[in-house]
């Protein structure tokens, strides 16, 4: 049936996480894109609220709540309205997690997943990206060839968050005509991590380049096992949490550009009683609920064990197209001051563009 | 719990209709082509097929809601043909809506039978309705009706119109109330008809009330106060708008739905096939036109969803009925535009009917709101602004 209706619980989880959002990531999310780093204070805060632990099942050592894709996306809605960069280095190691929790064997959640429920949890990243143009997420040139029982991977990986840091990625790979996703531990002998790479958004997010040139993995390193994994499934879960994420930066770039056009005098009136301005807002509003509802569809098709492919498609391309063109908006409601690095508005601006190429970053 | 995933008897009555829509688009080209002629209440073939009622027996807790479905029932009609349907029925004009939204329960008891027509529109005034001249004055136990009103969707097959006029011209907006008026009434005469752009076999009527005399209990919710200016008594009246405007926002996505089907069996004969697993880069210039276009019928398709949502709810749906209306307008627009752009030449050929829907849902940016008036609504609520504030 059709439904709008979050459950108590998920009201109770935006609540929480829009309150986070507002005192812990607004209030540094400038001078942690000044500064292009992120305080490890405010990564110890935010492994406190359980992001990933809570939908680890208990044998692991989580909370053992059912994972739902739809509670993600308001959790990663709320965290974007506070600072999109942050959202995603709090929520990439995620993706890891529940890419593991949803495809690995069981000794590969046995020995990954527990990682993710300590005080200190583990830092860990998907790695889709490469570094080409015209870059296809299902069209991946890293490969891997069978050495024996194991694999050798080859190829180079981008935009990888929390390159600096995790201790083990999951490289998307085309294996023998299909694709498939391998657990590389940070130290695997061949594996060279770059530097913090510098991005025109998401600058704080610590993002690395993973070359890997021949680097030899054992068998057990393949996600899923002999069966492997469905890579399109991982990557609609990764295109629907982006999704969310832009509808949160959408949301914030509309919450606050209604006050400043209130503020704003020209010609003895707010510019908001302008209709060039009040419409241009309007549409603001209208675009972002649009996507939350597409973000939704997908999250609840993923949710429910359905095929996410297109409606998760459908999520990410939209949120990217919309959430640019209000990020753009926004600036041209604050006219100069849109473009003054004192206001928000030109990081989101940056952030938007950023956050509507990427693939793999976050997932619900 | 949030899902968007229709329930298996849902799926079964839209199945159904999609099934009579399709007999009904036979008739499509012909009731175009002949913008005077009415389709008949029933067409011949509407025998072969359940009745509405019963396909809709038995619903329970985990079915859509009325409203829900009402707008994806209506879309699944209009899929077929906007006007063209193979039972009109009675009861299914924008006046019905109006009277579910605003009646009491005994003029919805009394009037729901009819097909009810909305006339607001008159020759000096549309998205501006405080410029309202069409007057009621009581009198004795009767109001009569003076004025004209123009653009009347159905009106000349309308059994009844639920009319706005003024009962106070002093008190601007708060005067402004709707009236139920049935056909026949003395002094109640249908003028002329429009020739249009589109939804062709759907009459646009003109009317004139020269003192029409009607009941005063046909007051439509049966407030005769003048609330004070800004006092919110003309929201009552608004009201009627709260579930008309996803009503025709659903309408226009229907068609649109029947434009972009036709579009991709097309592409499809031609060997271009749609995939979403990849990114842009990899697909031909059409098809990535042709996703995008499927994702705004989505977009829109939902915003209507969340209106009548709200609506099964109980709750306000003011601004949703208008967020709704403004996408829909637009993206049935882009999509029927995009969708020739696409198929070139054949698009435009009467042979088939992309370019009638491309005519057809031309109107859902217009009535029941311009996306002028929906941006307006949209953009008050967000900014706290009251109409003097921003207009």
């Amino acid at each position: 049936m059709i439904s709008f209706q979050p459950t108590e619980e998920q009201e109770v989880v935006r609540e929480a996480m829009h309150d986070f959002a507002r005192s812990a990531l607004r209030p540094v999310a400038r001078e942690c894109d000044e500064a292009s780093k992120i305080p490890e204070p405010l990564l110890a805060q935010a492994a406190e609220l359980g992001l990933v632990s809570t939908q680890i099942p208990e044998a692991f050592g989580g909370g053992g709540e059912p994972r739902s894709p739809i509670t993600n996306a308001i959790v990663a809605e709320e965290l974007a309205w506070g600072d999109a960069t942050l959202a995603v280095a709090v929520l990439a190691p995620a993706a890891f997690a529940f890419a593991v929790a949803d495809h690995g064997t069981e000794e590969q959640k046995r020995a990954l997943l527990p990682g993710f429920c300590s005080d200190t949890p583990a830092s860990a990243a998907i790695a889709f990206v490469e570094p080409i143009p015209t870059f296809d997420a299902l069209l991946p040139r890293t490969k891997a060839e069978p050495k024996g029982q194991g694999f050798v991977l080859s190829g180079v990986k981008s935009f990888v968050p929390l390159g600096d840091r995790a201790s083990h990625f999951l490289v998307i790979a085309r294996n023998n005509g299909g694709l498939d996703a391998f657990v590389v531990p940070r130290d695997a002998e061949g594996l060279q991590i770059s530097q913090p790479e510098k991005n025109l958004g998401l600058r704080a997010l610590p993002s690395g380049t993973l070359t890997l040139e021949r680097v030899e993995l054992p068998g057990s390193a393949r996600l899923g096992g002999a069966a492997g994994c469905d890579v399109r499934r991982m990557l609609a879960h990764s295109r629907a949490g982006l999704a969310a994420v832009m509808v949160g930066l959408s949301r914030a770039v509309l919450e606050y550009a209604v006050p400043y056009a209130k503020d704003r005098v020209a010609f003895d009136q707010a510019i908001a009683q302008k209709q060039s301005i009040a419409f241009r807002l309007a549409d603001m509003h209208i675009e972002t609920e649009a996507t939350r509802w597409l973000t939704w569809t997908a999250a609840a098709d993923l949710e429910h064990g359905r095929d996410a492919t297109r409606s998760a498609h459908q999520a990410r391309a939209y949120a990217a197209e919309k959430c640019m063109w209000i990020a753009d908006q926004g600036v041209q409601v604050l006219g100069g001051h849109g473009f003054i690095r004192e206001h928000p508005v030109e990081m989101w601006y940056r952030n938007a563009r950023t956050l509507g190429v990427l693939e793999g970053t976050v997932a619900l | 719990m949030i899902d968007f995933e229709l329930s298996e008897k849902d799926r079964e009555v839209l199945g159904k209709l999609r099934e009579e829509a399709l007999v009904a688009r036979r008739y499509a080209r012909y009731y175009d082509e002949n913008e005077h002629e009415f389709p008949p209440d029933e067409l011949p073939e509407a025998s072969q097929f359940p009745d509405f009622m019963q396909l809709m027996a038995g619903r329970g807790k985990g079915d859509s809601g009325m409203g829900v479905m009402s707008m994806l029932v209506t879309a699944a009609q209009t899929w077929g043909d906007y006007s063209v349907r193979m039972r009109r029925g009675k009861g299914g004009g924008l006046g019905n809506a109006a009277l579910r939204a605003a009646g009491t329960p005994e003029q919805i008891a009394k009037w729901q039978p009819l097909t009810l027509a909305m006339a607001i529109t008159e020759p000096g005034c549309g998205s501006d309705p405080s410029r309202v001249q069409t007057s009621a004055v009581l009198d004795g136990d009767e109001w009569v009706l003076n004025g004209e009103k123009i653009f009347v969707t159905t009106g000349c097959r309308a059994e009844g119109v639920v009319v706005w006029a003024t009962i106070d011209k002093s008190a601007g907006r708060g005067g402004i109330k709707s009236f139920l008026v049935e056909k026949g009434t003395p002094g109640f005469v249908v003028a002329h008809k429009e020739k249009k752009l589109g939804i062709r076999a759907d009459d646009t009527a003109a009317y004139v009330f020269k003192d029409c005399r009607i009941p005063r209990s046909n007051l439509l919710g049966g407030d005769e106060s003048i609330p004070k200016e800004n006092s919110g008594g003309f929201k009552d009246v608004m009201k009627t708008f709260n579930m008309t405007r996803p009503l025709v926002s659903a309408i226009g996505l229907g068609m649109a739905e029947a434009a972009l089907d036709f579009t991709r069996d097309q592409l499809a004969s031609a060997g271009i096939g749609v995939e979403y697993g990849s990114g842009m880069h990899g697909q031909p210039a059409v098809v990535e036109r042709f996703l995008r276009l499927e994702t705004l019928y989505e977009a829109a398709r939902l915003t209507i969803l969340r209106a009548a949502w709200l609506a099964d709810k109980g709750k306000p749906n003011n601004l949703e009925s208008s967020v709704c209306k403004a996408k829909t307008g637009a993206a049935v627009r882009e999509i029927t535009q995009g969708c020739i752009e696409i198929l070139g030449p054949m698009g435009v050929s009467r042979e088939h009917l992309l370019e009638k829907w491309f005519r057809d849902v031309r109107i859902t940016d217009i009535y029941e709101g311009t996306g002028e008036i929906q941006r307006m609504i949209t953009a008050r609520a967000l900014l706290g602004y009251t109409r003097k504030e921003l207009n």
